[in-house]
């Protein structure tokens, strides 16, 4: 399975996610929130930030189902679901993620039937990347 | 045709004089190389210009053939300019436009835009374990979005939700494709006819997206040469005029998974139109034929919106009624596109554009005087308005 290669800008998520902990970067002068992480905020151009909580609630924007041929690790859980989640409190942040019936279940253990557009997730974390459950 | 006086532009400049291309199929024995030098001197000898001649050069990346060994190889004389355009196939009309702009403010006279790949027989990313993750897909690589078909079902989930686009009308897409293909004696899906069964009851590759909304892989190679209009005058052909070019990175984009932006579902195409337009004596409705990139089916509506053929959303209710077939309101990707002729990241689309445009294409619009061709959606773009 692949681990996130993470970049200066992008490490703090993964590092609270690890703590299993949803913060979302955000401007520390003006306050608006951006994803994905990057060194300057596009609204007020500061280069000041802040890694803010949020609570790990959201709706799926979308999702797939992706089949294989895929990479050995994913094609062992395929047809498995992956979904974008909008933030309820940040609608343009956007996460990709998967929604599993348990923190740590594989990613096949919901069926992609139980999945629609606008379906309210909760966040879980397990091995330091966070999943959803549904709400 | 720009008015004397007028500050110079870009505006039918320069004329694509030459096309070349190798046989495209799943597998052919000759490296990109060498594939690229018999595509270049074919487009080179199309125009009746000596290699010699040639001082620019342009390309895309994930071209594994760069310009010294090009250069080397089919003996250029000296270069003045050259430069590769990012993000793979939103790249392929940024060629041509990179060599019009060149050209037409003196810096370069006759340049060429080639394409070359082994897609068909070559690795594909995710077959590889090892592949180190590029930074930016730390925040959708790990979850299972591993693929560009992945990728761009995302997107259309959302844009059928909110539109009601069908899987009927991404059919005709792939079916306008293919009907194309099979007059095309060139392309890889020549004489081989897709039907509604067939497309309904294939494999899923990423749901929504089924095996025929994906375009083929396949070896390949393309070119084409650009020079100023007055030395296309005395070329073997007759000129195809670059009316208007454009590129488009819209604001907050990310790459291929354009999900962060206010509004996702209008994406690179909706950016490069408006330049393209601003630019131009002409209007979507002047447009007799286009070739749309398409290596997924949905691209093809959500460019139909973003080029202005149609008002948002109804880019799958376009695609009703044969439409996009010969004699329908827009026939597109006339030689097969993507999906249907070969997938060499959408230069076949720009060669094909030049065949309407000459009147030589195996799917000739009749009178076909004007040609949109546009780069990859989803990802940074590009388009030409090609006029004979
Ligand atoms: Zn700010």
């Amino acid at each position: 399975m692949l681990t996130p290669v993470t970049d200066a800008d992008g490490a703090p998520f993964w590092e609270y996610a690890a703590r299993g902990e949803l913060r979302v970067q955000a401007c520390a002068d003006c306050g608006e929130p951006r994803f994905p992480p990057r060194p300057c905020c596009p609204h007020c151009r500061s280069f000041a930030s802040e890694w803010r909580p949020v609570p790990g609630r959201g709706r799926v924007w979308s999702y797939v189902v992706p089949h294989p041929p895929l990479l050995p690790g994913y094609a062992e859980q395929a047809p498995y679901n992956v979904v974008v989640v909008e933030l309820a409190e940040h609608p343009r942040i956007r996460l990709v993620g998967n929604v599993v019936a348990h923190a740590g279940a594989r990613l096949d253990s919901v069926d992609p039937g139980r999945l629609r557009i606008g379906a309210r997730v909760r966040a879980v974390f397990s091995g330091g990347l966070p999943q959803w459950v549904l709400a | 045709m720009a008015a004397p006086g007028r500050a110079p532009g870009i505006k039918d400049a320069v004329a694509i004089v030459g096309i070349g291309q190798t046989a495209f199929a799943r597998r052919l024995a000759e490296d990109e190389r060498t594939l690229a030098c018999r595509a270049v001197l074919a487009a080179l000898d199309d125009a009746g210009i000596a290699p010699g001649e040639v001082d620019a050069l342009a390309s895309y990346t994930m071209e594994d053939t760069d310009e010294v060994e090009l250069a080397k190889a089919v003996g250029f004389g000296d270069l003045t300019f050259f430069g590769k355009v990012g993000y793979g196939g939103g790249g392929s009309c940024a060629t041509v436009a990179h060599l019009a702009a060149a050209i037409a403010c003196g810096q370069a006279t006759v340049g060429v835009a080639w394409r070359s790949r082994k897609r068909g027989s070559g690795p594909r990313p995710w077959t590889n374990t090892t592949a180190q993750l590029p930074t930016p897909a730390q925040w959708t690589r790990p979850f299972g979005l591993l693929r560009p078909a992945d990728e761009v079902a995302m997107l259309a989930r959302r844009y059928m939700h909110e539109y009601g686009v069908t899987r009927d009308h991404l059919f005709n897409v792939a079916l306008a494709c293919r009907n194309r293909a099979n007059q095309n004696p060139a392309a890889v899906m020549y004489d081989r006819p897709l039907t509604r069964e067939m497309y309904m009851t294939s494999r899923w590759i990423s749901e929504p997206l089924c095996l025929y909304d994906n375009c083929l892989e396949t070896d390949g190679a393309l070119a084409c040469v650009v020079v100023g209009r007055e030395r296309a005058r005395d070329c073997r052909q007759r000129p195809v005029y670059v009316h208007a070019a454009a590129q488009g990175l819209p604001a907050q984009h990310h790459g291929m998974v354009n999900y962060w932006t206010d509004d996702p579902l209008t994406g690179p195409a909706w950016t490069a139109a408006r330049h393209l337009w601003r630019q131009s004596d002409l209007t979507p409705r002047d447009v007799d034929v286009a070739q749309i990139y398409d290596a997924f089916t949905p691209l093809i509506p959500l460019s139909l919106e973003g080029y202005g053929f149609c008002a948002r959303g109804e880019g799958g209710a376009f695609t009703e009624r044969g439409a996009l077939e010969t004699g329908g309101r827009l026939p597109v990707n006339t030689g097969g596109g993507g999906l249907g002729e070969a997938y060499v990241h959408g230069f076949n689309l720009i060669t094909e554009g030049v065949k309407q445009l000459r009147g030589t294409s195996t799917a000739q619009v009749p009178g076909a005087a004007t040609c949109l061709v546009t780069a990859g959606e989803d990802v940074p773009t590009s388009a030409l308005l090609l006029r004979s």
